[in-house]
């Protein structure tokens, strides 16, 4: 495929606001899991809470969709003078010309999940002031994000689960390579809300502990929260040698089950396989892996039999999700920044809150962090459903 | 810019319109459209153990889907595919909304799982062994026109077949008052680059800012806007007609979806 490149990209997790904060804590190899004390829940778990989504506002004109969601949307795009880039390329390219593509799991769920415990006693009703379209249907954060931005281009929000945002990144890929438009602000946002951390919870799949990915002792995931976005454009002569390019995607389906991974991770191996098909690159080029890395003991398992098989047992790889938790449908554009940083700054983040690897998973995860020249990542994205997507970044030059 | 494709097999079901020739003959005339409520098959294409767990979004997903691959005589499995849908399982929603708002909170693992917005194409998936590609989307009530972009950009872009299934079901109540959809419709269609034996016709898409088709039949026109999936009815009728024309189909706020259609012949 022709590479794009990521003109500007900013994420917001539990680990940072904004780039800085988040490359800081990347750095410094620290996590940001604390015990769950969301809303009302009652769990006994640890989450990746972001600071400040509550008190952050959204604009008058657009409070319509008022949600923990589309504010902290709202709280990433502040950060690292985004919307300044948005209004940039919006007069390079009109806005017409820019589309929006989003990753989200569960959207504003949570206003839903409010609105059934305030129902008219006698009729049932949900109460008035509950507005469903633009809070917890899929599409409110992009359209959210489409009108804050000013964008007017083809708009949707991809929702595979946890593949969600990395898949955002495949469909702005084909618009813009269509010809159909110019440019893509493409991202995920996924909030916390009680649907996840309780279903998660029922499946016997989230952990009491911060998760450990690729521990021998791993017990499952820490949901997490999220919001990351990029701007894609074609490379031109003001593509940088240091700037960052999507240079893959690989898409495939288990074809498996609906809530487990594919035994031997054939479905992960066949998407790994079509984005080093679609850079045209070999398994050797590729420097680092951010792993999907969840931290229940049959995503890694099947993870690393997939891994090991395309890159063998020296490749280094990690999971962030120790330190952000598991962001579900924005973790794909969240890792895609993460792999971004490392690129730029040489960094492979080692996997925090892991202290003895399996010795059963043949991959090569590294626990610290290793300091050296990294010019291509691939970054892994597996859903329920069976869906599965990774990307390869790198540098230009 | 224009995007092209060829259409081969459709897939239908809604109120009143039970598969895609019953439905292409209401829509060109030749029979009178007869309201009736949806009827979901059951997914006999799926084990046993994963039938059971179907809810009506999937049922719904998957009649359309492979009615679209029989009448292509397309491998399923072969098949990257891009479901559109406006919303998840409602019934299902529902039920863990209703659980998370009771004193227990005790949510059901298989609902939790079925609730994705992905669910239909897992299940796909699973029926038939495919592990292509498969795109998930939602554009709330431009969700149609979000999977036929999609879908004609990878036609155009990656040179390979897709499957394009857009469909939407209701929610009950309390949460069908605040999104009234009323019943059950989908529709699919296989698209390909080149044009193959049981091609049916040929496909341009282009943004637009002139306003929506509309369709002259009260009840036709109601269906249409009820359910986001029935803003592709303009599109099906020109097929269905066997006719060369031009259609607007509803999409943002800002733009629309100018379709060219050349039958085959």
């Amino acid at each position: 495929m022709n590479p794009l490149e990521l003109t500007q990209f900013t994420a917001t997790s539990c680990i940072g606001l904004g780039l800085d904060a988040t490359l800081a804590s990347l750095a410094a190899h620290r996590g940001g899991l604390t015990r769950c004390n969301f809303e009302t829940a009652t769990i006994d778990t640890h989450i990746g809470e972001v600071s400040g989504v509550d008190a952050q506002q959204l604009p008058a004109q657009w409070s319509i969709f008022d949600c923990r969601n589309n504010r902290l949307a709202e709280l990433a795009l502040r950060q690292d003078g985004f919307f300044d880039a948005v209004g940039e390329i919006a007069a390079r390219w009109g806005p017409r010309r820019i589309g929006v593509f989003i990753g989200t799991s569960t959207a504003g769920i949570m206003q839903t999940e409010l609105a059934y415990r305030a129902r008219d006693p006698i009729s049932g009703a949900l109460p008035p002031s509950f507005v469903y379209g633009t809070t917890h249907n899929s599409f409110s954060v992009a359209d959210y994000v489409r009108r804050r931005c000013g964008l007017e281009g083809p708009a949707m929000v991809v929702s595979s689960a946890c593949a969600s945002s990395a898949k955002a990144f495949g469909t702005a890929r084909r618009m813009i390579e269509s010809g159909l438009i110019d440019a893509a602000l493409v991202g995920g946002t996924d909030s916390l809300c009680l649907t996840t951390l309780y279903g998660f919870h029922s499946l016997q799949l989230s952990s009491p502990a911060p998760c450990r990915p690729f521990d021998i002792a791993r017990d499952g995931i820490s949901v997490g929260e999220a919001a990351a976005f990029a701007l894609l454009e074609r490379v031109s002569d003001k593509t940088r040698g240091d700037s960052v390019l999507l240079y893959g995607v690989g898409e495939s389906s288990d074809a498996y089950h609906m809530s487990a991974p594919h035994p031997e991770g054939l479905g992960a191996k066949r998407a790994m396989q079509a984005a080093l098909a679609a850079a045209g690159l070999e398994p050797g080029d590729i420097d680092y892996i951010n792993l999907h890395g969840t931290g229940t003991p049959s995503n890694d398992r099947s993870e690393s039999q997939a891994v090991t098989s395309i890159f063998g047992p020296t490749t280094p790889c990690s999971s962030t999700k120790g330190a952000t938790g598991h962001t579900l449908g924005a973790a794909g554009a969240l890792e895609a920044v993460i792999s971004s940083l490392a690129i730029q700054n040489g960094l492979m983040p080692g996997g925090v809150q892991t202290t003895r690897v399996d010795p059963t998973l043949t991959a090569h995860y590294i626990k610290e962090n290793r300091r050296g020249p990294v010019r291509r990542v691939l970054s892994n994205s597996f859903g329920f459903g069976g869906t599965n997507c990774s990307l390869i970044f790198g540098r230009a030059g | 810019m224009t995007l092209s494709a060829y259409i081969g097999g459709i897939g239908v079901l809604g109120p009143g319109l039970n598969n895609w020739p019953q439905a292409a003959a209401v829509l060109s005339g030749s029979q009178p459209y007869v309201a009736a409520p949806t009827v979901l098959p059951t997914p006999s294409m799926l084990p046993p153990a994963e039938r059971r767990r179907t809810g009506r979004v999937v049922k719904l997903a998957l009649a359309v889907a492979s009615e679209a691959a029989a009448s292509a005589g397309t491998d399923p499995a072969q098949l990257p595919s891009v479901f559109s849908s406006s919303g998840s399982d409602g019934h299902v929603c529902h039920e863990i909304c209703q659980a998370l708002a009771s004193a227990s909170r005790e949510v059901s693992p298989t609902r939790f799982s079925n609730s994705v917005h992905n669910v239909a194409s897992g299940y796909w998936s699973i029926a038939t062994g495919s592990m292509m590609e498969s795109n998930v989307l939602c554009a709330f009530d431009a969700s149609c026109v979000a999977g036929l972009l999609d879908s004609m950009t990878q036609v155009a872009v990656e040179r390979h077949p897709v499957l394009l299934v857009a469909y939407d079901t209701e929610y009950p109540p309390p949460l069908h008052a605040k999104r009234p959809i009323p019943d059950a419709l989908g529709i699919a269609m296989i698209l390909t680059p080149e044009r193959a034996a049981g091609s049916i016709a040929r496909i341009e898409v282009a943004l637009t800012e002139e306003a929506a088709d509309k369709l002259a039949e009260p009840e036709l026109e109601a269906l249409r806007l009820a359910i986001p999936a029935a803003r592709s009815l303009p599109l099906l009728r020109l097929l269905a007609k066997g006719v060369k024309g031009r259609v607007i189909l509803d999409y943002l706020d800002v733009s629309r979806a100018a379709v060219q259609i050349e039958p085959c012949a």
